[in-house]
């Protein structure tokens, strides 16, 4: 397989802070690849670098076939961008923006305009192309910084945060839009602290947490190296309970998680269960709670980091308060 | 050639011409100047001047003729010095993530805010110029049409290269600002005395020497040198005085003037090959 990002011991810091610490990942042409972390976990720094916001301090990194040190300039017109932050002039019109940055990017006027009707096509923006920006919702302008980052056919799609703010449905319709993106063959990559957006619309993961990469791999074989089923159970005596069910051949691992033990099997867990409790029973110990489930990115994360990645929401930094100070 | 100045030029234009309320005042706001305290001014000026001695032979101005100049080139200044404000919209909410991630070369931002700044200031100088005219203030006394051609450009000339030196100087200061109170807050105090030590409303004559040494060399003076002579000639009186300028006062002025423009656009390379933005 072709890749089309190839990162070799990045490392970056802020003064003594090291937000990146010795990263190293390959992306192949045509997928879909995720950072996943917790808030302040280096995704936005990878990303910086990536996209030649921030300088190179250490490591390799080659996108698209350029070398970023020696080259960014050709690495600028090989990706598209969608930052974090919302980036767009609330007084100019979805067709002006879009027309902006075909001329900053040097694409002939023909070639604007053609790219400009397919992309507001695909973002469902059409109706929407004379209106100022400040006018759309938060859903529409994430679509029109899409199409954005779409207007120089990217060999490479940067989304950083990409549904951040964005409400369930709206999120949804966004990765939809991903795919469609990714199908017609740019490669997308992104960064979230959102299990489930890592888990569904990624073909690649890595996990990052204080600026390394913990586990890398697809999705599903991050939760299978979890076993094939995941008991949760909570009891009276959770350590007389461990070691207990530690003694069965078919339980993998036990660890303590909150109230109660995850417990990880390689068997199938409907029958596997009913022996689990049995054997607790004769030795006295009083279950209070059970639950049996596939594994989860968030308890794949759970096991790698030692820690919850929680869904907390960030709202999106809303520029709109302060620019009413406009002279 | 690298003509990514034009998009940052176009976008900067769009924006001008689209709030309507913010155009018109400012062209409505110089006029209001001169109407006001042109007029209220040399109503009381010219009476004085009455008592002074006439100069035989040479041309003699009202008051309101003199300091249209001055209107025209404090006109000039404010807006320049903050045409680079939307730099620091940008920067805080705006497109410039996207601008300085672009392979655009840089220089072309500073160059279409500089383009762009100095079309406002052309057209709020003919405003000044045509309201000028119908209240009043003689320039062009004389001239054939051919002549006032040439004067025109003449005034304009000094008034683009002016324009560009403080539109590159607003680059560099909003580049360098976290908030636009910040911003208000420098270009206030640098408009005080870059208006008030020069020749914009009196003459420089009578100031103390370290005063008038300062009124010399400042931009906002080489500039109005250039525009009273082209608009008024190079031999008149007015408030009294006796206004001389040869031909190489002018090229001086205006050599000044390029000086200046040269350097703060140095200080705005500086800061955008430096900046960055996350």
């Amino acid at each position: 397989m072709e890749h089309i990002i190839e990162v070799q011991h990045l490392s970056h810091q802020f003064g003594d802070f090291v937000a990146v610490d010795d990263v190293s990942f390959s992306v192949e042409k045509g997928e879909i690849f995720s950072f996943l972390g917790p808030n302040g976990a280096g995704k936005s720094t990878v990303i910086n670098v990536l996209t030649t916001l921030l300088r190179l301090q250490k490591g390799s990194v080659t996108i698209a076939g350029y070398n970023l040190a020696r080259d960014p300039v050709q690495v600028r017109k090989s990706i598209g961008i969608v930052f974090q932050q919302e980036t767009l002039d609330r007084d100019m019109t979805v067709w002006e923006t879009l027309e902006f940055h075909g001329r900053l990017y040097a694409l002939a006027r023909a070639d604007r305009r053609e790219r400009i009707e397919k992309l507001l096509t695909l973002v469902e923006l059409e109706i929407r192309r004379d209106d100022l920006t400040r006018n759309l919702s938060g859903g529409m302008k994430r679509r029109l910084e899409i199409a954005r980052g779409l207007m120089t056919r990217p060999a490479v799609l940067f989304l950083d945060e990409p549904t951040i703010g964005l409400d369930p449905q709206t999120r949804t319709r966004m990765w939809e839009y991903l795919r469609e993106v990714n199908e017609e063959g740019t490669t997308i990559f992104l960064t979230t602290h959102y299990m489930d957006e890592a888990d569904q619309l990624s073909n690649h993961i890595n996990i990052i947490d204080h600026g390394r990469v913990i586990v890398s791999g697809r999705s599903w074989e991050l939760k299978n190296t979890l076993g094939q089923d995941l008991i949760y159970i909570e009891t009276t005596d959770n350590d007389q309970a461990a070691r207990i069910v530690g003694e069965n051949p078919s339980v993998r691992e036990v660890k303590p998680k909150g109230k109660g033990l995850l417990v990880m099997i390689t068997e199938d867990g409907t029958r596997l269960l009913p022996g689990i409790l049995e054997s607790l029973q004769k030795q006295g110990i009083r279950l209070t709670a059970v639950n049996l489930k596939k594994p989860s990115m968030d308890d794949v994360f759970m096991h790698y980091t030692g820690k919850e990645l929680r869904d907390e929401e960030q709202p999106r930094v809303q520029p709109q308060a302060r620019r009413t100070t406009r002279r | 050639m690298d003509t990514g100045f034009t998009t940052v030029y176009w976008r900067d234009m769009l924006r001008f011409v689209r709030f309507k309320a913010l155009l018109i005042s400012s062209l409505v706001q110089p006029a209001l100047w001169l109407a006001f305290f042109g007029v209220a001014m040399s109503s009381n000026f010219d009476r004085l001047a009455g008592i002074a001695p006439a100069f035989p032979g040479v041309v003699q101005v009202g008051y309101m003729t003199f300091i249209a100049a001055g209107v025209i080139a404090m006109t000039t200044l404010f807006t320049s010095l903050f045409g680079g404000i939307v730099l620091l919209f940008d920067k805080n909410w705006g497109l410039m993530r996207e601008i300085l991630a672009s392979p655009m070369n840089r220089n072309n931002i500073i160059i279409g805010i500089g383009l762009s700044g100095v079309t406002k200031s052309f057209i709020q100088a003919m405003v000044i110029l045509l309201f000028g005219l119908l209240l009043g203030v003689k320039f062009f006394t004389g001239y054939t049409p051919v002549q006032t051609i040439v004067a025109l450009l003449g005034i304009l000339t000094f008034v683009g290269v002016f324009a560009l030196g403080f539109l590159f100087l607003s680059a560099f200061i909003s580049m360098s600002m976290e908030s636009p109170e910040g911003l208000q807050g420098v270009t206030t105090l640098l408009t005080m005395p870059i208006f008030f030590a020069s020749n914009a409303l009196y003459p420089i004559d009578g100031f103390p020497e370290i005063l008038r040494l300062i009124s010399t060399v400042n931009p906002l003076t080489l500039m109005i040198n250039g525009i009273r002579y082209f608009a008024i000639g190079d031999n008149f009186t007015a408030i009294g005085l006796h206004f001389v300028y040869t031909p190489m006062d002018i090229l001086i002025s205006f050599l000044g003037l390029i000086a200046f423009a040269i350097a703060t656009f140095t200080l705005a390379w500086w800061k955008f090959r430096r900046a960055v933005i996350t």
